[in-house]
């Protein structure tokens, strides 16, 4: 193989960047959480990558637990969002100013 | 993906992010965890994420313009996270190739109950079956906490969506199908 994991690691890194990128720059909660979703598979490609570099099992099974800890995170979240939104009427963060004034 | 105007066109490229990270995976030699992937996010989140935006029918666009503060903070951020995370890994591991998997002949060589005392970890396996030996031995206890984050979710969901009945109403009975 001719790749090593510094591609995996800078791949990495700028999904990791992007989905930052997408959670403080957008309003819409949905693609927010969709943001929260690329860091956390960010995260996950990382951990393979030194997982594999340095022969260890323990990396790609933390990738388990964060894949179903994500999981359950967008349920709930999509949850408060399909309530948020009966209330409101839209689902934009600059909308859900209850606690603001 | 993030720069998207519709909501259903970035849900669809971020099926097309998934789908090439687990190509990434592949290329690691994880192949569980690439169908996984596949499974859990292309599958499950993404079905759930498109679900909901058909659900509450958003057709209001985001004026992303005015937004000159927010937008010129995220620029910022991003550029220095980028700056910093590709910075620390520079040189760092530069010409080190990933070497080939060494599998082991059998399981039962690498997981004697002595090595699991001392605290020391499975070699990376590209098998499945490993991936439950571990999970079912040496990481018990947060495999068992999980089941229960799941379940703690799916009863949250579920009291989170409930229609919301006003105070002092009666509370209908649910009709039956």
């Amino acid at each position: 193989m001719s790749i090593g994991i510094h591609e995996f690691l800078t791949i990495s890194g700028l999904l990791f960047s992007i989905g930052m990128f997408g959670v403080l720059f957008r309003r819409n909660t949905i693609i927010m959480l969709m943001s929260l979703e690329l860091m956390l598979n960010a995260v996950n490609l990382g951990l393979v990558g030194f997982s594999r570099h340095n022969n260890d099992l323990d990396g790609s099974l933390f990738v388990l637990f964060i894949i179903t800890v994500a999981a359950a995170e967008v349920a709930v979240g999509l949850a408060i969002l399909v309530t948020l939104y009966r209330q409101r009427n839209s689902v934009m963060a600059d909308h859900l100013n209850l606690l603001k004034d | 993906m993030v720069a998207s105007r519709s909501p259903v066109n970035s849900a669809m490229y971020m099926i097309a992010t998934f789908v090439g990270m687990a190509c990434l995976f592949v290329l690691l030699d994880a192949f569980f965890i690439a169908v996984l992937q596949i499974l859990v996010y292309a599958g499950a989140v993404m079905v759930l994420f498109l679900f909901i935006i058909m659900l509450l029918d958003m057709d209001q666009r985001e004026d992303l313009r005015h937004r000159t503060i927010p937008s010129m903070a995220a620029m910022i951020a991003f550029g220095l996270l980028l700056v910093i995370v590709l910075g620390f890994f520079k040189g760092k591991f530069e010409g080190e190739h990933l070497v080939e998997v060494q599998e082991s002949a059998s399981i039962a060589q690498v997981t004697d109950a002595q090595k699991w005392e001392s605290g020391s970890s499975l070699p990376y396996s590209t098998k499945a079956k490993t991936f439950g030996y571990g999970l079912f031995s040496k990481y018990m206890l947060p495999f068992q906490v999980t089941g229960i984050l799941l379940l703690v979710a799916m009863v949250g969901v579920i009291v989170i969506s409930k229609p919301h009945k006003a105070k002092g109403e009666e509370a209908e009975p649910e009709e039956v199908l």
